[in-house]
């Protein structure tokens, strides 16, 4: 069978796609791709679709490479990846709610994002369907047996979190099945963005998940900067990282608190709200902003750091570096609390790794992909960090991975205050520039890695731009964590995954 | 734990009213959000959270009013589970229209007297996200709202500042 790199030079290749290779292939060369999928040899790293093709992105260990296929859709139809590859299926479920494109041979046919409530179908394909059919009630997957009962959950939920679907199926307080549904924060950024100037686009990439601004932005800036073959300026480059790792500090803060709050060990939630706190305080003085928002955009950055800013920073990592050990070891020492948290919610390494999970989800359960250091992108070829893997699986590993990777981004903000280049942070992006030139992203956000893909037309704005969020690969097996565990036990393990909602309802 | 426990105790507040002392306007405003709810009620205000359709990032804001640094509650402010508990519904997102059947139900759901905040940019028009196929565009095109408090996030200060004025303008 050909690898990854076999068949981009089998396809059409598209020069105008950066950094990575993308090439137009017949249907075959598509199959072919779909059984690397099936059998382990490639990652799936997006799908998504346009007006009349669909593009999907792989990416092999061995030998090291990335690309993206396309397959034009003749008669709207191309041919299912989820029929052998089931991390697909919400993908290319939703590339039919959005684009009227069929997976041929797709095992799920339920809309994901369409609700029904539209008053229209198929929003961005090329014809859109004004007048669309009355919304059939959702269908859930069934569950048989004696003594069987289902308990629905949300879309509004009890806690301050986002919108979501669960049905659960419980024998007494086990859960026999849980299916999410989810969309309703679908907000149509990906027809939002088409036509959009960069300086808008950047703003929407920054909002698709809130906790993740950072990362968004860097995806989509970086995206832009490989569709037009511009560099940030170093200063920019390491600035970036900064913010990225404060910004993964600050959710890791509030999930380690959070997973402890939901096993109703209050202390902690406190203890770490208060390091979460600091962070935002302190991101707030560096850059003008508590989460960072818009400080990030093609070309550089919005916000230099001055020398206070710094002083405050390391101010901050010092205290933080006084008060976790403490907070780590009680987490370490509570019985009550390691009861609910060691065995609960177990991810298999198998699943893990079919599904491509990234982030904290993947690293505990054997997955060794951190983006910074197997697609390395500046800084991060210039820094030493560790990045750290368990195989348990549980709650408790998630937490763990959470622990070391909050140390290591302490140590990687020293090392880019003791070392931050002087020089610009921005440079000014060349107008009109873009027609046909396409970019493409991979960083590693606090949840795990955002992949931005984009075309610029030929006024230098957005033809079309795609982000998938990491929870696109992390949320289906969620449903596979919970089976077993008791129905109590849901929000512990929901918090240790924390998907995002909004980046994958976009 | 007895060892954080005893530690937090001898140290005084871990808990850090320093920095809620520091600043000043917050302990202000949350002693006349107190009165102002107390006068009008007769009681601590109840508030639901509604997430229409938002990014996250007001959630996140809103979360911290409970942080040891807010300690809303001390204000006799508190989040309630079910809107059949509240007195305000706090809602975020430029209400997508997915979400927006939920946000009637839970509307509906809530007793009166009752009051809507529409919470940060996209909650006052859909802000960033007005205009395409799947928004409603802003709370107020789905229910009656007698507040917004913009930003995008806004902070947690200005989110008690919203409430307070909440109260002032229902009296």
């Amino acid at each position: 069978m050909p690898t990854l790199g076999e068949m981009m030079l089998q396809g059409r290749a598209m020069p105008e796609h950066h950094p990575w290779p993308r090439a137009v292939v017949d249907v075959g060369l598509w199959q072919l791709a779909t059984r690397r999928l099936a059998e382990g040899h490639a990652t799936l790293l997006g799908l998504w679709g346009e007006a009349d093709a669909v593009h999907m992105a792989l990416r092999e260990e061995t030998p090291p490479a990335i690309g993206v296929l396309t397959v034009e859709c003749k008669n709207r139809r191309f041919p299912s990846i989820a029929a052998l590859h089931p991390p697909a299926a919400r993908l290319e479920r939703a590339i039919r709610d959005l684009y009227g494109l069929e997976a041929e041979g797709a095992p799920d046919e339920r809309p994901w994002l369409d609700h029904g409530r539209w008053g229209t179908r198929h929003p961005l394909g090329q014809a859109s369907l004004s007048t669309p059919a009355a919304a059939p009630d959702y269908q859930f997957l069934t569950a048989e047996g004696e003594g069987l009962h289902q308990i629905a959950v949300g879309p509004v939920h009890a806690g301050i979190i986002e919108p979501g679907h669960f049905r659960f199926t419980a024998n007494g307080e086990a859960v026999v099945r849980l299916e999410e549904r989810l969309g309703y924060t679908h907000k149509g950024i990906d027809g939002l963005m088409a036509g959009a100037t960069l300086e808008h686009a950047v703003k929407l990439a920054g909002r698709i998940s809130g906790d993740s601004t950072v990362a968004y932005a860097l995806a989509f800036s970086r995206a832009v900067e490989a569709a037009l073959q511009i560099e940030a300026p170093a200063r920019a480059h390491w600035l970036r990282a900064l913010m990225a790792e404060m910004e993964r500090l600050a959710n890791h803060f509030g999930d380690i608190g959070a997973i402890c709050n939901d096993a109703s060990f209050v202390m902690m939630h406190a203890q770490c709200g208060i390091l979460r706190e600091r962070m935002l305080r302190t991101a707030d003085a560096c850059f003008g902003h508590r989460l960072m928002r818009d400080r990030i955009l093609p070309g550089g950055v919005a916000a230099d750091l001055g020398r206070d800013g710094a002083a405050l920073l390391r101010g901050l990592v010092q205290q933080t570096r006084r008060k976790f050990p403490a907070l780590i070891e009680l987490y370490d020492n509570t019985a009550s609390l390691q009861d609910r948290t060691v065995g609960t919610g177990m991810l298999k390494p198998a699943l893990a790794r079919q599904y491509g999970c990234g982030g904290y989800v993947g690293r505990a359960s054997g997955r060794d992909f951190d983006t910074r250091r197997a697609v390395p992108y500046p800084p991060y070829d210039r820094l030493s960090f560790e990045v750290r893997v368990l195989n348990d699986g549980d709650v408790n590993a998630r937490v763990w991975i959470r622990i070391w990777e909050v140390e290591q981004s302490l140590a990687l903000i020293e090392q880019i205050l003791d070392r931050l280049p002087e020089g610009p942070i921005h440079v000014d992006l060349v107008p009109g520039a873009g027609a046909g030139r396409e970019g493409m992203a991979l960083v590693e956000g606090f949840r795990g890695d955002v992949l931005a893909w984009l075309r610029l037309d030929a006024e230098g704005r957005i033809a079309r731009c795609h982000l998938r969020d990491p929870s696109w690969f992390q949320w289906p097996v969620l449903e596979a964590a919970i089976e077993g565990n008791i129905v109590a036990d849901f929000p512990l393990c929901n918090k240790s995954f924390n998907c995002s909602y909004s980046g994958q309802d976009l | 734990m007895r060892k954080t426990l005893f530690e937090n105790l001898l140290k005084g507040p871990v808990t850090e009213p320093a920095p809620a002392i520091e600043d000043a306007a917050l302990a202000e405003l949350g002693t006349a959000l107190e009165r102002a709810a107390r006068r009008k009620l007769g009681r601590s205000l109840s508030i639901r959270e509604v997430d229409a359709g938002s990014c996250n990032g007001c959630e996140l804001e809103i979360h911290a009013l409970n942080n040891p640094f807010y300690d809303l509650e001390r204000f006799g402010l508190r989040f309630v589970a079910s809107p059949r508990h509240a007195d305000v519904l706090l809602v975020t997102g430029p209400v997508t229209k997915n979400m927006q059947t939920a946000l009637e139900r839970t509307y509906r759901a809530t007793p009166d007297p009752k009051w809507v905040v529409a919470t940060g940019d996209c909650a006052l028009d859909g802000g960033i996200f007005a205009g395409g196929y799947a928004c409603v565009g802003g709370v107020s095109a789905a229910i009656p709202v007698d507040l917004h408090i913009r930003g995008c996030p806004p902070s947690p200060l200005q989110l008690l500042k919203g409430l307070l004025a909440l109260l002032e303008k229902a009296r």
